[in-house]
């Protein structure tokens, strides 16, 4: 049931709750309790929205950094990860197999912003070895939802 | 100047639907809950394999009977899934649809005078492809009371010494009702006894809601006197591709695949290519679908429950079908006000046969936030009947 769950909240985090109940065939207390614990238990994280901020008038940027860097004895990357991601203007931070050891996408107002907290905050960091920056150009997709395409039901209305 | 037309098939009645179609079509801003198809697009992979078999310059013909892969591919899934085991080179044809194949089923398999028995609600088109193969159909009406479901008893009622072939349409269009195995199986000493022949029409067959679908030429001694008729619509919301298939016993295929062979040639051959994708690698998108659709019916009967609406649980395909009796009008009626009034389109339920009357169906292959205003419109009008008296 968590993973149904789960899977509702991941499409829309703004659902009914006695909807959900009725959708999946058990009460609404079942549905408020089970989302509580999965709280406590940090299994959900937070309920974000998604945005197509080009459709408004916000100036923002988007980078993605790859950032090679030196593990720390004893501590492996967790520690480094740690001194990235407290960032605010960091938005997610992964430890990537292959080429490089991390991905941070950052977003900042401008790509002067960007470029100035690449050089001055991330690559000076100790065990920061290179970072390389890529902006993105335009968000087509995100987070499963495709932007800025309005979905037409093309359906004849009344098919036997 | 001679009369251009055949008498027969001037006879035949238009289809219900069609009917309401064009009094929807003169409403250009109302919404509707009437469609029979789902409202997911094809699985991409499927589609990709479609565009690259165009790609690729494979605009051919395939044998009459379908690719070879596909009809390998489809003994393997109705093996896997359903326990019905068909020689792939022998007992398997691709179809136009599952239309196509009720038709061919039928011309094969009727000399004229034979009777048919059409359990109804029911698809609209096991009717006129009787009488256009010079049988003569025979109704069943099926009764809420049995939530839709064949019995024993009505099934004994309606053979005759001239009953060659029963038609059986589950989960059903438009009632949403199955037939479990049990079910299934008050049925099959009758067939056998009576030497009945089946058309099963399965091609709901992967939206049932509380267990797996059996189907009825997975019971012993009735494979070979069963059509079996399946497609790719439904369960990978592949309408428009218009593919199909049916499973009989060689002797029957035979003919089957003749007839198929001087209408039609074979089956779209990209549609071929990419149904096989579908077989193969797309149990998961199924089971997201499935999933989706379960939650839409449950939202659906609950919703009819707290407007005082009496519908009974259908446990398969993507229809409720809730009784409008005591509203005190015809089907045909209360979807016309309602389309009129509220601008909602849902199908009246004679347009599956007279004993439709007093229901209406209402499809679920729409998202839980358009299903929401339907909803809302159907209180509405219902609201308004109330203070009229």
């Amino acid at each position: 049931m968590r993973d149904k769950i789960l899977n509702m909240l991941e499409k829309n985090s703004r659902i009914d709750l006695k909807d959900m109940a009725v959708m999946l065939g058990i009460s609404e207390a079942e549905v408020a309790n089970e989302i509580a614990d999965m709280e406590k238990e940090h299994i959900i994280c937070g309920y974000n929205t998604i945005i197509n901020w080009d459709k408004t008038g916000e100036e923002k940027v988007t980078a993605l950094i790859e950032v090679k860097v030196t593990p720390q004895r004893g501590l492996g990357f967790d520690s480094i990860a740690e001194r990235i991601y407290q960032y605010n203007e960091i938005t997610s931070v992964y430890l990537m197999s292959g080429g490089f050891d991390f991905t941070v996408i950052i977003e900042g107002k401008s790509m002067k912003e960007v470029a100035q907290f690449v050089s001055n905050k991330l690559a000076t960091l100790d065990s920061v070895l290179s970072t390389s920056t890529h902006f993105v150009l335009k968000k087509y997709k995100d987070y499963g939802k495709v932007l800025d395409v309005p979905v037409k039901d093309e359906r004849m209305l009344v098919t036997p | 100047m001679r009369n251009a037309l055949s008498k027969k098939i001037v006879d035949i009645q238009p289809s219900g639907i069609r009917k309401f179609f064009d009094v929807v079509s003169e409403m250009p801003d109302a919404i509707s809950l009437g469609v029979g198809e789902p409202d997911f697009d094809t699985p991409w992979s499927i589609r990709e394999e479609g565009i690259y078999s165009l790609e690729k310059g494979r605009t051919f013909y395939t044998s009459n009977a379908g690719l070879k892969e596909l009809r390998v591919e489809i003994t393997n899934y109705l093996s896997r899934k359903y326990d019905l085991h068909y020689d792939a080179m022998k007992e398997v044809m691709v179809t136009v649809g599952g239309s196509e194949a009720i038709d061919v089923a039928l011309r094969c398999m009727v000399d004229p005078g034979d009777e048919v028995l059409i359990p109804q609600p029911c698809y609209v088109s096991y009717v006129p492809c009787a009488v256009m193969a010079d049988a003569v159909p025979v109704t069943i009406d099926l009764k809420e009371e049995n939530q839709f479901k064949l019995t024993k008893e009505q099934l004994l009622a309606s053979i005759t010494d001239k009953t060659k072939i029963l038609v059986l349409a589950f989960p059903n269009n438009p009632t949403g009702a199955i037939m479990t195995k049990e079910e299934l199986a008050e049925l099959v000493p009758v067939i056998i006894e009576k030497d009945l022949y089946v058309i099963s029409d399965e091609i709901y067959s992967e939206m049932t809601y509380n267990g797996k679908h059996c189907s009825i030429a997975s019971f012993p001694g009735m494979k070979e006197r069963t059509v079996v008729i399946n497609g790719f619509s439904k369960a990978f919301a592949m309408t428009g591709w218009r593919l199909g298939y049916a499973c009989a016993p060689a002797n029957i295929m035979e003919q089957m695949i003749k007839l198929h062979q001087f209408a039609i040639m074979c089956a779209p051959t990209n549609s071929q290519f990419a149904a096989v994708e579908a077989l193969k690698n797309c149990d998961a998108e199924v089971a997201k679908m499935m999933e989706a659709y379960n939650q839409r019916r449950r939202y659906l009967v609950n919703a009819f429950k707290e407007m005082g609406i009496e519908c009974f649980e259908p446990f398969g395909a993507f229809y409720v079908f809730p009784s409008i009796k005591k509203f005190g009008m015809s089907s045909e009626e209360f979807a016309t006000r309602l389309l009129q009034e509220q601008k909602l389109a849902v199908v009246p339920g004679t347009a599956f046969g007279e004993c439709g009357e007093g229901f209406v169906r209402i499809s679920y292959a729409y998202s839980i936030e358009n299903l929401k205003v339907g909803l809302e419109r159907i209180k509405n009008f219902i609201d308004g009947l109330s203070v009229d008296k």
